[in-house]
């Protein structure tokens, strides 16, 4: 009986299920887009560090500082990087993320970006060499031997790397959309033309031994710049990277509201739906209950209905999410690292569902209970 | 007062509140129906017969008075008793027969089994049966609208005996049907009455109806004359 009442005004019932699957979709594309902004931050390990200039990431920091930091207790290697902000053929469509980094030990201490060996080699023998993530690699269609041309933002010129290696993430979520090359080839050439731009790095990469250690440490290096001309900031590189991030965390903060707000939208539909039935049906639930039957009886039709059509709803927002996430892959050009809806965002889907099936059936129930054999038999002929 | 009566009136009055007005419907009722009897009752719009037969059929409250029926105080039970009496020991037919649109006849006239314990062997048994009596054995899988108003009619009938209830209460049971199907309907339930021996009261505005009871009582603004 309850199949048949949903299926009883075809078109309402298609409308509602349609509106409760897109609802759903936006809920969950909206939480995993915000899930994706933050994985790659989310999965960095807890034994690498970030020392920066402590005023700004745009101030750099004097390349000696390496040393330095390579002698406090607990640290085991040292690298240094430069956010290099070339784009690709001077297209502004075609942003992704260049850095500088050297020495080699940079690449090895990454150990979530697996690179074939041969691959490796050839990039540590190649002075212009250059490594990019497969997701770029696929994007741009390149492929090993390729040259790239990235127009300078930050550090002025045309800039020519040919590519030596591809790199894939160990595990989903990690960024694979970034191309690195060698810090000594960006130092030498700005050295060449822009003196006063060389001998800088924009930050330290820092592993060490143990992640238990890495206030202390970071603390130590903090300390040891203290009152020099370039004071430093040391945290994990979880933190430095949602720092980073955090720069957006207004547009996210709206986007997680909305995929709330979504919710409402959901119960708003389904408590049409429900209590347009429930007012078409008065006369029934009257007969039901001269017939004997009870009070639960009704309240398990009605609320069997309604979660009928949440769950037939958010089962077809969750069938859409394959095509939708796909379509946005497309049509973001791979700036995520690929879209992985987590446990969480599946489950709260779920649970808001069933709270809305819910709750979209009380008033129906409430309606339908307050309803008097006598009046509800008026409603007939 | 006939104290072996299957159903007993005694003082009933029924009155409705409008905002402030009280609307007295039915004032100082004494009825006792025997078993096996065909009562018709009748009287013009308003005088209070369907108010009256909710009464006995426990859904609806008299004001004042005692209504038993098979010396049940029905005015006294709570309303989930009073539910589960129903479904025990009434059949309900109504003016524009009450189907469910969305269900056979087969599963129209099954509803009322499935608040007994009957197993599903059983209850189709049941369900054979009282469409069979009503004449419409070949129509189990027809959904309302593929019905005419006499076949439904006969459906809400079927679904009102195959609990076997201890009385059959018809509101205006051929008021929304034309001639030859009013016909069949009473000629059914004044078979149900003589061969099955079903204790029925039935309200109707038509005479003709009414010629197929036994016993006749009419009600005019309120009381039983």
């Amino acid at each position: 009986m309850i199949l048949r009442n949903a299926a009883r005004h075809k078109l309402r019932t298609i409308l509602t299920i349609l509106g409760l699957a897109v609802a759903t979709l936006s809920f969950v594309v909206i939480r995993t887009i915000i899930k994706s902004w933050y994985a790659s931050a989310e999965i960095l390990p807890p034994d690498r560090l970030v020392t920066r200039n402590a005023v700004s990431l745009v101030f750099g920091l004097p390349l000696a500082y390496e040393e330095k930091i390579k002698r406090v207790e607990g640290v085991e290697q040292v690298g240094h990087g430069n956010w290099f902000g070339g784009l690709y053929n001077n297209d502004p469509k075609n942003f992704f993320a260049n850095f500088a980094v050297g020495p080699d030990i940079y690449l090895e201490m990454y150990s979530e970006f697996v690179v074939p060996p041969e691959q490796k080699t050839e990039y540590f023998k190649t002075k212009d060499g250059a490594v990019a993530g497969q997701r770029l690699v696929d994007r741009f269609g390149w492929k090993i031997g390729d040259v790239i041309r990235l127009k300078g933002q930050i550090y002025p010129g045309d800039w020519e790397f040919v590519l030596k290696a591809i790199y894939k993430g160990s595990e989903p979520g990690v960024d694979e959309n970034s191309l690195i090359f060698h810090w000594e080839y960006f130092d030498e050439k700005m050295k060449q033309t822009f003196p006063e731009m060389g001998g800088e790095a924009g930050w330290f990469l820092i592993k060490i031994s143990d992640p238990k250690d890495a206030a202390s440490i970071g603390a130590a290096i903090d300390e040891i710049f203290k009152n020099s001309p370039a004071e430093t900031l040391t945290e994990t590189e979880k933190a430095f990277s949602l720092n980073f991030l955090a720069m957006m965390d207004s547009l996210i903060a709206g986007l997680t509201i909305m995929s709330y707000l979504i919710i409402g939208v959901i119960l708003l539909v389904l408590v049409n739906t429900m209590a347009m039935s429930a007012r078409e049906r008065m006369s029934e639930y009257a007969i039901l209950k001269t017939l004997g039957f009870k009070a639960f009886h009704i309240g398990f039709l009605i609320i069997g209905e309604s979660l009928l059509l949440a769950i037939l709803g958010g089962a077809l927002g969750f069938l859409l999410t394959v095509p939708a996430f796909d379509g946005i892959s497309k049509a973001l050009q791979g700036f995520f690292s690929g879209f992985v809806t987590d446990t969480l965002t599946i489950a709260l889907a779920i649970i808001f569902l069933i709270l809305v099936g819910i709750c979209a059936a009380i008033f129906p129930i409430y309606k339908a209970l307050k309803l008097s054999i006598v009046d509800g038999l008026r409603h007939v002929g | 007062m006939n104290m072996a009566a299957l159903v007993k009136i005694i003082s009933v009055s029924k009155s409705y509140r409008r905002d402030s007005l009280k609307i007295p419907v039915l004032e100082n009722i004494m009825l006792d129906v025997e078993a096996g009897d065909f009562l018709a009752l009748m009287g013009p719009s308003g005088s209070g017969k369907t108010t009256l037969l909710n009464l006995i059929g426990g859904i609806d409250r008299p004001s004042a008075g005692e209504i038993y029926v098979n010396d049940v105080p029905i005015y006294k039970l709570r309303d989930s008793a009073l539910a589960a009496w129903r479904a025990r020991h009434i059949g309900f037919v109504f003016q524009f027969y009450n189907l469910m649109p969305v269900l056979t006849a087969f599963e129209n006239v099954e509803l009322p089994l499935l608040l007994t314990k009957l197993s599903k062997k059983e209850r189709i048994k049941h369900v054979e049966t009282a469409l069979s009596i009503v004449g419409l054995g070949d129509r189990m899988d027809h959904y309302p609208r593929q019905l005419s108003g006499g076949q439904e009619q006969r459906v809400a009938i079927a679904r009102a005996l195959v609990t076997d209830p201890t009385l059959i209460l018809a509101d205006e049971p051929t008021g929304d049907l034309d001639k030859n199907s009013a016909e069949e309907v009473m000629g059914l339930l004044s078979q149900l009455n003589s061969n099955y021996g079903k204790t029925i009261i039935m309200v109707t505005h038509d005479p003709r109806a009414a010629d197929k009871a036994k016993t006749h009582r009419h009600l005019d603004k309120g009381e039983l004359a």
